[in-house]
């Protein structure tokens, strides 16, 4: 599994987010590292086909599927978090595994709790816990840990390690710490 | 804070003893029955087998006018959500439906059809252009963000529809059958009282006036009210139940 990204460019307008970015990702974490308006939000929806660059390629494994942590929890406010998992996994859904990862995560005792009655930390743990249950060669986490508190952060960067191993992890985050955290490269745009 | 604006018992109390009042200063049943001689002679027809057939075979067309606009409302607007040329296409029609005046179709529709078909076809067209612009507001309504999320983990679509267009769009459905239903009653009634199928409520109210028989008028206008106000009562409810299925 590879992710080469060479020459990457994109505007919105007169406003140059990208420009010219390059880099190699293969399996292990890859953080994206850059200040608030740095464009690394925009190089994730590139990487995931949900916007197009201006110019520059995205080359990738054939057949790679991603699975993502957005900007913001995308989950759907009137079910429960199983329901949230079904939704978004389907078939591929594995309940115990999932039960286990959201006790993990602090997420065990919200049974039929409805999403939209969730704070804000327990939506953000509920999204990553759906991406790292997707069966996916790849994970685009956008700032997983907004909004956490340090256990919680440090128990998400251990689902991290745990189930990101063997996948590309592409992590966009403006903390260095949380690189160190998972012995990852670093790409600063 | 929100005003109730449903009908309270007291009020229609108050209307019926404005009407008794009414019909007792006046005096003519002729002109005006009481409230007391429509109830009385609602339960003299009844108790009748004709009356239970004109319910339901006027129910039968007019509900089925209702039901095939809400599908064929509700399938169109999916399309033309997607593709701009079906919603171009399909705008001047839905416009032109919604500007012509009803006993326009009625007279039409007697010309092109026969009139046992009639309250089915007015009922039809008075609903589908009020489903078909709600359901395509609340699949613009569906959050694209939602969206984007199903595509990248590669949610089939009938999930997508269950869990993102089906919250969305059926608040905007419910208000629009809510108004659909108040207007397919009425004018397929209207339509049947032209058109005159045999067997029909709108011959029924014919008939009454004809004849003079005016407690029955206001009896069959009860009847159309009530059988519009329980079908309502109870479509609603099956969506009110599909909405918090849907929405939580």
């Amino acid at each position: 599994m590879e992710l080469r990204v060479e020459n990457l460019c994109k505007s919105y307008g007169d406003k140059t987010v990208l420009r010219k970015v390059s880099f190699t990702a293969g399996e292990g974490v890859t953080c994206i590292m850059a200040p608030s308006g740095g464009g690394k939000t925009t190089l994730l929806r590139i990487v995931l086909g949900l916007e197009r660059q201006d110019s520059g390629t995205v080359m990738q494994s054939p057949g790679c599927r991603w699975a993502a942590v957005f900007q913001d929890d995308r989950l759907l406010e009137q079910l429960d978090a199983m329901g949230n998992l079904r939704f978004a996994l389907g078939g591929e859904l594995e309940e115990k595994e999932a039960c286990r990862l959201l006790g993990e995560l602090g997420l065990g005792a919200v049974g039929g709790q409805k999403v939209r009655t969730f704070s804000g930390g327990m939506k953000r743990r509920l999204a990553l816990a759906r991406a790292l249950l997707a069966k996916t060669e790849a994970l685009a986490l956008d700032e997983p840990f907004a909004g956490l508190d340090g256990e919680s952060r440090g128990k998400a960067v251990a689902c991290i390690r745990r189930m990101g191993a063997g996948r590309l992890v592409l992590l966009v985050t403006h903390d260095k710490a949380d690189a160190e955290a998972l012995n990852a490269q670093v790409v600063a745009l | 804070m929100a005003r109730k604006t449903g009908v309270r018992l007291w009020a229609v109390a108050v209307w019926l003893l404005v009407w008794q009042g009414a019909s007792m200063a006046l005096g003519q049943a002729l002109l005006l029955p009481s409230p007391l001689s429509a109830l009385r002679r609602l339960c003299e027809l009844a108790l009748t087998a004709p009356f239970w057939q004109a319910v339901g075979w006027s129910g039968a067309r007019i509900i089925g006018g209702f039901l095939l606009a809400c599908a064929a409302g509700t399938l169109l607007a999916a399309p033309a959500a997607k593709w701009r040329a079906v919603r171009e296409l399909l705008a001047p029609l839905v416009a032109a439906v919604k500007t012509v005046p009803v006993a326009s179709f009625i007279i039409l529709a007697l010309v092109w059809l026969n009139s046992r078909s009639l309250s089915l076809f007015i009922s039809f067209l008075m609903v589908f252009p009020t489903v078909y612009l709600n359901v395509l507001e609340g699949i613009a309504q569906a959050d694209g963000k939602l969206l984007e999320m199903a595509r990248v983990f590669r949610v089939p679509v009938g999930r997508t529809v269950r869990g993102v267009y089906l919250p969305a769009v059926l608040p905007y459905f419910r208000s629009a059958a809510s108004l659909g239903l108040g207007m397919c009653w009425k004018a397929g009634v209207a339509a049947e009282v032209i058109g005159l199928p045999s067997g029909s409520l709108g011959e029924r109210l014919y008939t009454a006036k004809v004849y003079f028989q005016t407690p029955d008028l206001f009896a069959w206008t009860a009847v159309i009210v009530l059988a519009s106000v329980v079908f309502e009562r109870v479509f609603l409810a099956a969506v009110d139940a599909a909405v918090r299925k849907a929405g939580g």
